[in-house]
C-alpha cells in the first residue's frame, strides 16, 4: 500500500468506528425517553458480546489438523487458572500470552 | 474544577493504564512485526482509538487497497460499540461541549469505567468522564507507541502476542461469569457465535452472529418475563 492508501484505509476505519460509537445518541437524542428493549439490551448486550468476541478470537483456530488448536486451549487454560488464581488483568492476560507464546515457538513448531 | 475531577479520576483509571499498555505494546509490536512504519502506531490511536478495530486493521493494511473491505471488517468489529452508547445516554447529558470527546472515546474499557463509577461528590460530571477518557486513551496511544518503536530495536520473534487480545476478552468473561448469576446472555453469545462459525464460516460470521444474539436475547426477555410473572402467581421470591 502507498502512504495516501495507508492514510485513507485509516481515514475510512477512524470514521466507521466513530459511526458505530454516535448511532445511539442520534437515534435517541437527549428529549427522547428510551423504550424498554433498549434498556434491557443494556443490561444483557455486553454479556453476550464478549462470549461473542471470545469466539470470534478462535475462529482462525485449525481444529482438524496439527496441532488441533491444542496451543490455544492450552493457553485459554492458563488464562483461566490465572484468574483464578489472582483475579488480576495484568498477570491473568501477560501469563496468557507468555504461555501462549511458548508453546508456538518451542513446543509446537510448524514445519 | 478540573483539577478535582482530574485527582478523582486519575486512581480509577490505573488498572486501565497496565491493561491498556501492555495491549497497547502488544498493538504496537505487531504493527512492526507484519512490516508497517513505528508511526502508524500512534496516529491510528489518536484517530481510531479501539483496540480490537485497531488489530482488525492492521490485516486490512497488509492487503491490497479495498476501502469497502476496512469498512465492513470495521462494521463488523465494532459493531458492538452501537450498544454502549445505550447505557451513556443519560450519563453523557449536559457536560457541557464535551460529549464530542466522549463519544468518540467510548472503548470497552472506558466504557466499564463509566458505567461501574460514580461521580465522586464536588466534582464536575462532564470533567470526571472527560479525564478518565482522556487518560485511558494516553496511555493507549503511550503503549502503542512503545510497542512500535520498541519492535524495531528488539532481536526477539514476537509471533503469537496476538494471544493478548484473545486473553482480555476471556479476562473479561471470567469476570462477568463470576459477577453476574444470570450466565443465560454469555452462553446465548457464545452459541450463537458458534452456530454463525459453522454456517457462514470464519469471515463472515459476526453480523449473522449479533442477529442471532438479538433474536435469542428477545426469546430469552420473553421467557424472563415469564417466569418473573410465574414467580409472583406463586408468591415466591423472583430472583
Amino acid at each position: 500500500m502507498t502512504t495516501p492508501q495507508i492514510i485513507t484505509t485509516i481515514l475510512i476505519v477512524a470514521l466507521t468506528t466513530l459511526i458505530t460509537r454516535v448511532v445511539p445518541f442520534l437515534v435517541f437524542p437527549e428529549s427522547k425517553k428510551i423504550p424498554d428493549w433498549a434498556v434491557y439490551l443494556d443490561k444483557v448486550l455486553p454479556y453476550a458480546v464478549i462470549g461473542m468476541l471470545v469466539v470470534f478470537c478462535f475462529k482462525d483456530t485449525p481444529i482438524t489438523a496439527a496441532p488441533y488448536g491444542l496451543p490455544e486451549l492450552i493457553a485459554s487454560l492458563a488464562v483461566v487458572i490465572l484468574y483464578k488464581l489472582t483475579k488480576r488483568m495484568i498477570l491473568t492476560i501477560g501469563g496468557g500470552v507468555i504461555v501462549y507464546m511458548i508453546l508456538i515457538q518451542i513446543i509446537f513448531v510448524s514445519k | 474544577m478540573i483539577k478535582t475531577a482530574f485527582k478523582h479520576a486519575f486512581p480509577k483509571t490505573i488498572p486501565v493504564f497496565f491493561g491498556y499498555l501492555f495491549l497497547g505494546i502488544s498493538f504496537g509490536v505487531l504493527m512492526i512485526g507484519v512490516g508497517l512504519d513505528w508511526y502508524w502506531a500512534p496516529v491510528m490511536s489518536l484517530v481510531i482509538f479501539a483496540g480490537s478495530v485497531q488489530f482488525v486493521a492492521v490485516g486490512s493494511l497488509l492487503t491490497a487497497f479495498n476501502p469497502l473491505t476496512a469498512f465492513t471488517l470495521t462494521l463488523a468489529v465494532s459493531a458492538r460499540q452501537l450498544f454502549y452508547g445505550l447505557s451513556m445516554l443519560e450519563r453523557f447529558k449536559s457536560v457541557n461541549g464535551k460529549k464530542p470527546y466522549l463519544i468518540f472515546a467510548l472503548t470497552d474499557e472506558t466504557y466499564s469505567l463509566l458505567v461501574a463509577e460514580n461521580v465522586p461528590e464536588g466534582a464536575d460530571r462532564g470533567w470526571f468522564y472527560f479525564w478518565i477518557s482522556a487518560l485511558n486513551q494516553s496511555y493507549w496511544i503511550l503503549g502503542s507507541t512503545l510497542g512500535a518503536v520498541f519492535g524495531m530495536f528488539l532481536p526477539f520473534n514476537f509471533k503469537g502476542i496476538e494471544f493478548a487480545m484473545t486473553a482480555l476478552f476471556l479476562y473479561i468473561l471470567l469476570n462477568q461469569w463470576e459477577a453476574n448469576a444470570d450466565h443465560a446472555p454469555t452462553l446465548i453469545g457464545i452459541g450463537s457465535a458458534l452456530l454463525s462459525l459453522a454456517v457462514f464460516g470464519p469471515e463472515r460470521m459476526i453480523i449473522p452472529a449479533m442477529i442471532a444474539i438479538l433474536i435469542g436475547l428477545f426469546a430469552y426477555r420473553k421467557r424472563r418475563e415469564r417466569k418473573t410473572d410465574s414467580a409472583r402467581e406463586n408468591g415466591g421470591a423472583c430472583s
